[in-house]
């Protein structure tokens, strides 16, 4: 039987990512349609009209959207490589750490990135308290799934490239080797994972899309914060 | 296998805790309901969920689980005689799509029509209708979410069938109105009519008068 397989993503987008590596992975054929997020399709406007967001996973005609739910959709309809435990227990716990690194990690850290001052300040102290969490999950693991990259290391593989891109724009150390050993070394080993290593997206346009957002972000915060000194 | 099964939960009104209660009673398992005062929380909650502190926490065989959308998948896979979710792969992300829907931006946007100040009122209600709306669409004119029987999502969609009625009637803002969304409404009635969920659910002039003395402060100050 003919099988469509298309993802809505765009170049940089690191939830869409997810789903390039989840396709790869699986070995999964499929077309990637490019958007631009300042000028939406109508394809994507009509396959999304909740969220107007990517990822767009369209199968065979129909839709699924957000990457977790795409990621276990994938991880069901195609049994190859799979990306969740079998065990239901173990499955739990994957999807525990997945929402954890989602709700907690990936905001923290976004927040040590974007904001200013003592903002930032509390951000760290928050950041620093998630990655404690998820050090101590690491012990005695490769990767967050085993001896295999799985379900929460595509969740949280965005560190493994935008942390060093945060870093380098804010010259602020997020995963310090010497605090997150175990961390750090994840990190590397996932950066470097042929699937995951052959699809991230170009560096210097990366530095150059995140600094925009900070210096975005810098000017705002600072035209609207009161000036009677 | 003996099994034991434990769920720390909230009191009465902590709705995220009866979404488990209803799905291991629809599932047929027997549970030992522990309540946790959420103002001096037990040690044993602490220890089983270290990293939120928070309840509902499934305790399985001595193994626990948190956060009430995936302890109900896991009770649907420890448990598959009486499935909660669909078969379907499809089906499945639908359901696990609207839940993520209610519980990240429908409570919030909903909670913000209920609260806001006058001159931000309108719009702020606008937006909430317009995501009732497509829930409402997703609905259509099914008699549950899951089909012919309560699923998941319908258990997920608790709080529409409890914390939206008594919210309009402290707020005094209208929201889910059965002219604007008639699947809905009537969802609501079927959804608090079945025996399980009536067993589970707080009587709605209990939780008004809870929620009523929760915002006293709040309500005093518009």
């Amino acid at each position: 039987m003919g099988e469509e397989v298309k993802l809505f993503r765009s170049w940089s987008s690191p939830f869409a990512l997810r789903i390039v590596w989840a396709l790869e992975i699986k070995g999964i054929e499929y077309e990637a349609v490019f958007e631009d997020l300042s000028n939406k399709s109508p394809l994507l406007l009509q396959y999304n009209p909740v969220h107007k967001k990517i990822p767009i996973l369209v199968h065979n005609g129909r839709p699924i959207v957000e990457s977790f739910v795409i990621l276990e959709y994938i991880d069901e309809t195609w049994k190859q490589a799979p990306l969740l435990p079998e065990d239901p227990y173990e499955r739990a716990m994957a999807r525990f750490w997945a929402k954890f690194c989602e709700d907690k990690v990936l905001i923290s850290i976004w927040s040590a990135f974007i904001k200013q001052g003592k903002e930032q300040e509390e951000a760290m102290v928050a950041a620093t308290e998630n990655l404690k969490f998820l050090e101590k999950e690491m012990k005695g693991k490769k990767f967050f799934g085993g001896e295999r990259i799985g379900y929460v290391d595509l969740t949280l593989g965005w560190l493994a490239n935008l942390g060093s891109i945060f870093e380098e724009i804010v010259g602020l150390k997020i995963v310090d080797e010497e605090k997150f050993p175990l961390l750090y070394s994840w990190m590397q080993d996932f950066a470097e994972a042929p699937i995951i290593r052959d699809n991230w997206p170009p560096r210097d346009k990366m530095i150059v899309k995140f600094q925009a957002l900070l210096d975005a972000a810098i000017a705002s915060s600072s035209s609207s914060s009161s000036s009677s000194k | 296998m003996a099994e034991e099964v434990k769920l720390f939960g909230g009191m009465w009104a902590s709705l995220y805790s009866r979404r488990i209660e209803i799905a291991l009673k629809m599932t047929g398992v027997q549970f030992e309901f522990i309540e946790e005062d959420l103002q001096n929380k037990s040690p044993l909650l602490l220890q089983y969920n270290s990293i939120h502190k928070k309840v509902p926490v499934l305790l399985h065989n001595g193994m626990p689980i948190a956060e009430s959308l995936i302890i109900l998948e896991y009770i649907n896979e420890t448990w598959p005689d009486n499935p909660i979710l669909p078969r379907d792969p499809y089906d499945r992300a639908m359901a696990r799509f609207w839940a993520r829907f209610i519980d990240e931006k429908l409570i919030w946007v909903s909670w913000d029509a209920y609260r806001s100040k006058e001159e931000d009122q309108g719009k702020a209600i606008e937006e909430a209708c317009k995501q009732l709306k497509a829930l409402e669409n997703e609905l259509k004119e099914k008699e549950f979410f899951g089909g012919d029987t309560v699923g998941y999502l319908d258990i997920a969609a608790i709080m529409v069938a409890s914390w939206f009625g008594v919210m309009q009637e402290v707020m005094k803002v209208e929201l889910l109105t059965e002219e604007n969304f008639p699947n809905l409404c009537q969802w609501v009635e079927k959804f608090v009519d079945c025996p399980i969920v009536k067993e589970c659910l707080p009587h709605k002039e209990k939780m008004v008068e809870f929620i009523r003395v929760l915002l006293k402060d709040f309500l005093a100050s518009r």
